[in-house]
């Protein structure tokens, strides 16, 4: 039977999110403490050896990403990727909501790690209750927080701003645009000062990281993507409801055993992992790992770790062409691929969906889906046409069951 | 001092806080009456038109009149899947209005959104950026008669 294991939420509900007083009882800060009598160059190694990657969707290594910050510049930035607007996301909520200080303290670790005494916390602007509790948790948090400040910024309801220089402009009060790179932010990001944009989960990991030791978190889950992840379930699972498991929990374990299976009695049909980005999966799949490696070689992606569930009766083509209505809203416009792909991916899954369409559509997706992939310029148009490119491979015949 | 000049001037010191000002007179007015931009662009120092970019780029924003209670339906696909099409039916019946309008008397303007991150309980509605969960369209008329 697969269990949960929660490291990040162990004392969900126990304690007061804002209240550090709380937090320090069951142990917080002190992985700041450990943290900041070490010298930067050794604390970046020591996030290193614990291979921890982003849990925000690219799985990029945590201490490498800092470890490309200069080191001589005066003014750096560390910034939290609140803005988890990926549909069927809601961990990074309920990760703040439950324990909030371990993200301040993950992020007073990394401004050691970088040399920064400035965060941001972007918080999308559905979440303003999130943004309130936050701003109390801070206040709490000043003695513990000591010199490194955090600022928290609100959204205003634009999905493209989850990409971190889109993101960046936005914090700046621009459209959020995403920005050519290269400069990546960790050379050139926030008001042209070395930036590093982790997720609120990766920040959230590194008290852990501290206190246990990288071995430790090293150990836990998948080896390549080691510690544990917390999945939103969504859909037609029984328990809609949010779960922390160690990376190598396989898709059946979370669906079937911590889900409670499919609702109504009825059949598996498809989960997507990983938001409304991600690939549909079918049955065949079900018995792979969640971590970012695992996904990726079924051609799928653990991305924020949504996993949202479709019983027998669902209407792959129907979904799918929702989704490609949300990609076509969403696309900021700064891209032709994006914006022009995103537009005829709609177009024709809709003609598909209403019966009106024909099988050369389906070669016609296929096609823009490989130019959007390589063309866009964000990971937003790069993963729009994932959806409907892993439908029609892996359930051809329900389009081809509308097709004329 | 006007209204809206006096609520920018409180976060010109801020760096880069365009966005911010206008949440705050959004929570004021609603919506960003047409001086808002002016006063932005003048404050924070940026051209008109880059002032109406940030103001347009985010769903959030609006520089039409809206109704007193904002209510948004999510349309993502875990609200879809749950029923969201029969709900926005029911609440464009009840108030008589299509998305994107707002009532005559001024009180309710319906708009869709994406994900609101509360997909545990879908299908979901905002009022005013407060979430109401596992809404039905049996629901609807009892949900709207709340709101005075």
């Amino acid at each position: 039977m697969a269990k949960e294991m929660r490291v990040l939420l162990e004392y969900a509900d126990q304690i007061d999110p804002a209240s550090a007083k709380d937090y320090i009882k069951v142990g917080g800060y002190s992985g700041l403490e450990k943290a900041r009598k070490m010298n930067p160059k050794d604390l970046i190694q020591e996030v290193k050896d614990s291979k921890l990657r982003g849990r925000g969707g690219a799985g990029f290594n945590a201490g490498m990403k800092w470890s490309f910050v200069p080191q001589n510049v005066p003014v750096k930035y560390v910034v939290c990727n609140l803005d988890e607007g990926e549909p069927g996301t809601y961990k990074d909520r309920i990760i703040c909501e439950k324990n909030a200080q371990a993200l301040l303290e993950g992020m007073a670790i990394c401004g050691h790690a970088i040399g920064s005494d400035q965060g941001y916390i972007y918080c999308r602007g559905e979440y303003p209750f999130v943004v309130e509790l936050l701003r109390k948790a801070i206040d709490s948090a000043s003695d513990a927080l000591g010199d490194f400040n955090i600022e928290v910024r609100m959204g205003a309801g634009a999905y493209v701003c989850g990409e971190e220089t889109a993101l960046i402009e936005s914090i700046e009060g621009h459209r959020g645009e995403p920005r050519f790179k290269p400069p990546f932010p960790g050379v050139e990001g926030l008001w042209q000062a070395p930036t590093v944009v982790n997720n609120v989960e990766t920040y959230a990991c590194l008290p852990y990281i501290m206190v246990n030791g990288a071995q430790w978190f090293a150990g836990v889950g998948s080896a390549s993507y080691p510690g544990t992840k917390v999945l939103s379930l969504t859909g037609d699972v029984v328990n809609r409801t949010f779960f922390e498991v160690p990376t190598d929990a396989t898709l059946r374990e979370v669906i079937f055993e911590l889900g409670g299976g499919i609702r109504n009695g009825k059949k598996f049909k498809a989960v997507q992992v990983g938001g409304t980005s991600g690939a549909f999966i079918p049955e065949q799949y079900l018995d792979t790992k969640i971590d970012f490696d695992s996904m990726g070689a079924i051609g799928a992606a653990l991305g924020s770790g949504a996993v949202f569930v479709l019983d027998e009766s669902r209407d792959i083509l129907d979904v799918a062409t929702r989704i490609s209505k949300f990609f076509e809203h969403e696309s900021c416009g700064k891209c032709n691929p994006c914006r022009e792909g995103t537009f005829r991916n709609r177009e024709i899954l809709e003609r598909l969906n209403a019966g009106k369409g024909s099988e050369a559509d389906l070669d016609k997706l296929l096609l823009l889906s490989k130019v959007m992939q390589k063309a866009c310029l964000c990971g937003l148009g790069q993963a729009a046409p994932i959806p409907t490119e892993s439908t029609i491979k892996h359930f051809r015949h329900e389009y081809l069951r509308k097709v004329q | 001092m006007g209204k809206v000049q006096e609520i920018v001037a409180q976060y010109s010191n801020k760096q880069g806080g365009i966005i911010e000002a206008y949440h705050a007179i959004q929570k004021e007015y609603n919506y960003l009456p047409k001086e808002a931009i002016t006063e932005v662009a003048k404050t924070f120092g940026v051209s008109e038109s880059q002032a109406y970019g940030v103001a347009t780029f985010y769903s959030y924003l609006s520089v039409e009149p809206r109704g007193k209670y904002i209510i948004r339906m999510c349309e993502s696909a875990p609200c879809h899947v749950a029923g969201a099409d029969e709900v926005i039916k029911a609440i464009e019946r009840q108030l008589g209005i299509k998305v994107g309008e707002t009532t005559a008397d001024g009180k309710f303007t319906l708009e869709l959104t994406e994900c609101i991150g509360q997909c545990q309980a879908t299908p979901v509605i905002t009022v005013n950026s407060e979430p109401i969960f596992d809404v039905t369209p049996q629901k609807v008329p009892e949900i709207l008669s709340a709101l005075k």
